[in-house]
């Protein structure tokens, strides 16, 4: 009972590896609608594997849309033409019969191309090492009800920590700036009880590594929210910006 | 015959722990730093873990094949985490958490372990609150909690439809506290492929770059894998697509034992399948049965529209069968009662699939309740299928999902190789022969923060084991093996892909050691599967090369392995004669189609010792239940 396949023409970015130069190679397909883009992806890289043909490169894992690990650039959008999801969401119901489909890696300087749509988002976790944590030890800590958080504050504290780090944030950017995932985690933290303690530092520390990686800076375009597949709010990075003032003021009083 | 120690210690069942950690041995905080300890995984277990030792003061080095720890994929469960808090004022208790675990694995989990989890539950959630997850709250400030099958008190505590990533992502950011203050290495991208053992305890692994290809080699003075479960075999399950059996699966072959591999649980709320490119099925969480009312066409081959199909003409075949239960009835049940209406015809329009219905409680709670409560799922569903829940019912069917089996351990956790330490998924222990909802990110994150930073500890103070480098000549020997492993592959050069076998591998698991197994199918599925893997090693193509990233060798390593659990799922299931959780054998049933455990012969745990291709020796540990005395499981 399979609906009618669509005839579709793709061009995918093609890179050896991170030093050769990459282009786009066409690809003819038949695909149901029915099928996600990344199934499409597997039929054709299991036609290529049949013929001794090297697979098309990408990265997936959990294909539900939480582990962050997928991510193209699909018709120059990423994670393709819908709001609010990843790309192993998108479905091809939502593509035309006879469309030619373009298909890139995320593009910015801090996430280089490792091969084909494979890029480098390591520079993520190396601002989470910067103290996007709350420094408690296994054990020894209270009951959990002994502190209360109300429901509305948890709830926009969740908001910030839905935020999958897949990156799309970063591509959507022109001067590819990291603020919008750095603001949802410093949120995060400075909206709960728990995340007082190290506020001012957390955010210092933070955004020093995040500069230092060559991410861009923020002109407040909002492509970041308008791509996000979790809808991470930019408010977040308004947040983030007040606690950065913040902190420069705290940091100077302790000083003095 | 190697006697199993199963180190269970002495004392009553709620002092055992207590007891066990008084008389474990310390390592002093200043000796701490002079050993080390390789964690494989980063999931709950293996983050939590290489956190919390790197606190302790050991010398941590961290594997992950993601890119980034955050990645595992305990970061898809969604439903929640149970927790013996009594918050509910409903009477929840350690000993009641303990009781339905145990009963839910149907009494073929160890009950000295399982008490432990319950013991320490409570812990884990004020450490995740202490870390900043943000679990759901009631107006008042405090946790709310939600209901889960297999147990008639609510216990579970949730963040929306992501608990698991919350949990995860407070796990990952203590470990990332410790990568900061340097106590903890990580490596991304690295795949175990082999353990090393010198004089009969584990010191190290070999893992390949998957960057670079490289083969590396990593010794410590004990060994943690947590790297999750094997359901990947059927190929099409709810796991990640890269999740693998291959790092405790190498394990088994060098000397660790592999536990009840058939106890599989395939779960009850996926949705169905919708064609042949399928890479994989996705679940839908175990709590939209909370509010969600299971049911199919009392008619064969029922073709209407369900809104169309009147309420006398449905049968709610779970509250029919198990009114004290009902919808919330455990996974095992109610997958085995979706299947058989199935076979009955009475599916969706004939097919595989049954109607999970959320038009009552639409309309007793409100839409914007149900929204509130499922919403994000709810678009998950109408994302894949195009279709509103919120107009028609869901359509659900059984999938492959979670594997009670794994490595053979002890009470501390470690396996028969000294030195070895197992948890999580990737272990056997806790959950016998089903698990209950929301208990995997609970055990994980036990072993994890609180089982291994004593038992290591031990083990270390104890048996006082010694640092080999790696240039020892059984890591070179090993690593050879691996290269040569990778060089055979590439070089066979034939005509089927990996997947095109791997799906097939799938076919003959799922029609033969899926959810009902009979003798002549699991002896046919053995044959089969020699077969398939002959043809593998003669026919498989894997363009590319090995010094470079090749996720075509990746995914064709990780099938080798699947051959040979699979076949070892199939001995497993042929030697239990009896049903028992996720494991029904249609020879063994009551009239009325309930699985019929058989206590006086099979109250043991199999732990499969590998001698050589297609050989093991069965060993086995006797379960004894002191407190809880088993019986038919009922939840009519």
């Amino acid at each position: 009972m399979e609906a009618k396949k669509l005839n579709l023409t793709l061009q995918i970015w093609r890179q050896k590896n991170s030093k050769s130069v990459g282009s786009f190679v066409e690809y003819k397909v038949q695909v149901s609608p029915d099928a996600s883009f990344l199934e499409m992806l597997d039929e054709i890289n299991n036609e290529l594997e049949a013929k001794d043909q090297e697979a098309i490169h990408f990265e997936s894992d959990c294909r539900e849309g939480i582990c962050g690990t997928c991510g193209l650039v699909i018709n120059g959008r990423p994670h393709g033409p819908l709001q609010k999801i990843a790309t192993c969401q998108l479905h091809m119901r939502n593509f035309k019969d006879g469309e030619t489909i373009w298909v890139e890696p995320f593009r910015a300087k801090a996430f280089p191309v490792i091969k084909d749509l494979m890029v480098d988002r390591s520079g993520f976790d190396k601002i989470l090492q910067a103290g996007g944590y709350v420094s408690v030890n296994t054990g020894g800590v209270p009951d959990a009800n002994s502190i209360p958080i109300a429901k509305d504050q948890a709830s926009l504290a969740m908001d910030a920590a839905a935020c999958i780090g897949c990156g799309a944030c970063v591509a959507a950017c022109k001067n590819a700036s990291a603020v919008l995932f750095v603001s949802a985690k410093v949120s995060q933290y400075a909206l709960l009880p728990q995340g007082q303690p190290e506020r001012y530092r957390r955010v210092e520390r933070m955004v020093k590594v995040m500069d230092e990686l060559g991410f861009g800076s923020c002109t407040n375009t909002y492509a970041c929210e308008a791509e996000c597949p979790k809808g991470i709010s930019v408010s977040n990075i308004a947040r983030m910006n007040r606690e950065y003032v913040l902190a420069k003021v705290k940091s100077k009083e302790i000083v003095d | 015959m190697t006697k199993l120690d199963s180190k269970i210690p002495a004392g009553h069942i709620s002092e055992k722990w207590t007891n066990h950690k008084f008389n474990m041995k310390l390592v002093n905080p200043a000796n701490k730093r002079k050993f080390e300890i390789i964690v494989v995984g980063t999931g709950l277990a293996g983050a939590s873990a290489a956190a919390s030792l790197g606190e302790l003061g050991y010398k941590v080095k961290a594997f992950t094949f993601h890119d980034s720890a955050r990645r595992a994929h305990s970061i898809s469960a969604q439903g929640g985490i149970n927790a013996s808090k009594n918050y509910q004022n409903d009477g929840d208790s350690t000993y009641r958490l303990f009781y339905d675990t145990v009963k839910g694995g149907d009494f073929r989990s160890r009950e000295a372990n399982v008490y432990r989890l319950a013991e320490v539950s409570g812990n884990i959630i004020d450490q995740c609150v202490a870390q900043g997850v943000p679990f759901a709250r009631e107006y008042g400030g405090v946790l709310d909690n939600r209901s889960f099958g297999g147990a008639q008190v609510s216990r579970t505590f949730y963040a929306r439809g992501q608990t698991g990533q919350q949990l995860l992502l407070g796990a990952v950011s203590a470990l990332n506290r410790q990568i900061d203050n340097g106590s903890v290495k990580l490596f991304t991208r690295r795949e175990m492929l082999d353990l090393v053992i010198v004089d009969g305890a584990a010191k190290g692994i070999v893992c390949r770059n998957l960057l670079t290809g490289e083969i590396e080699k990593y010794s410590a003075h004990a060994v943690v894998l947590a790297t999750g479960g094997y359901a990947n075999v059927f190929f099409l399950s709810t796991n990640a697509m890269n999740c693998n059996a291959t790092a405790i699966w190498r394990a088994h072959k060098r000397g660790a034992y592999f536990a009840n591999p058939c106890f599989t649980q395939i779960h009850p709320t996926c949705l169905p399948l919708h064609g042949d490119s399928q890479s994989k099925l996705t679940l839908m969480s175990e709590s939209l049965r909370n509010d969600g009312r299971v049911w199919v066409s009392k008619k064969k081959g029922d073709m209407r529209n369900p809104n169309d199909i009147p309420e006398d003409e449905r049968d709610y075949y779970l509250e029919r069968k198990y009114p004290s239960f009902g919808n919330l009835s455990p996974r095992d049940i109610s997958s085995r009662a979706a299947k058989e209406v199935c076979d009955e015809g009475r599916g969706v329009k004939g097919g595989h699939a049954v109607y999970l219905d959320f038009r009552d409680a639409i309309n007793r709670l409100g839409k914007h309740v149900i929204e509130e409560r499922y919403g994000n799922l709810f678009e998950i569903y109408e994302t894949i299928t195009g279709e509103h829940p919120y107009e028609y019912p869901m359509m659900i069917y059984p999938a492959p999902h979670y594997t009670m089996g794994g490595l053979w351990v002890d009470y501390n956790l470690m396996s028969n190789v000294p030195g070895l330490f197992i948890l999580g998924e990737a272990n056997f222990s806790d959950h016998g022969a089903n698990r209950l909802g929301a208990s995997a990110l609970m055990q994980g994150l036990a072993d994890g923060y609180f089982v291994i930073p004593y038992t290591m500890g031990n083990y270390l103070a104890g048996d006082k084991p010694t640092f080999v480098n790696t240039d020892h000549p059984e890591f070179d020997k090993v690593a050879n093996g691996v290269r040569d492993l990778t060089n055979k592959l590439l070089s066979i050069k034939g005509k089927r892909t990996v997947d095109d076998i791997h799906k097939h591998l799938g076919r003959i698991m799922w029609n033969k050691v899926g959810m009902a197994r009979n003798e002549k199918g699991l002896k046919e599925a053995v044959d089969e599967i020699r077969e398939l893997k002959t043809e593998f090693w003669k026919n498989v193509t894997i363009p590319g090369s090995g010094d470079d990233v090749n996720q075509t060798l990746e995914r064709a390593g990780r099938l080798v392995d699947y051959f040979e659990l699979g076949e070892l799922m199939a001995i497993d299931a042929l030697d239990r004669n009896e049903s028992c959780g996720g494991h029904f054998r249609e020879e063994y049933q009551f009239e009325d189609g309930e699985a019929k455990r058989n206590d006086e012969k099979y109250s043991y745990v199999s732990a499969w010792e590998f001698t050589g291709e297609n050989k093991w020796i069965l060993h086995k540990e006797p379960l004894e239940f002191e407190y809880v005395k088993p019986a038919i499981r009922s939840y009519k």
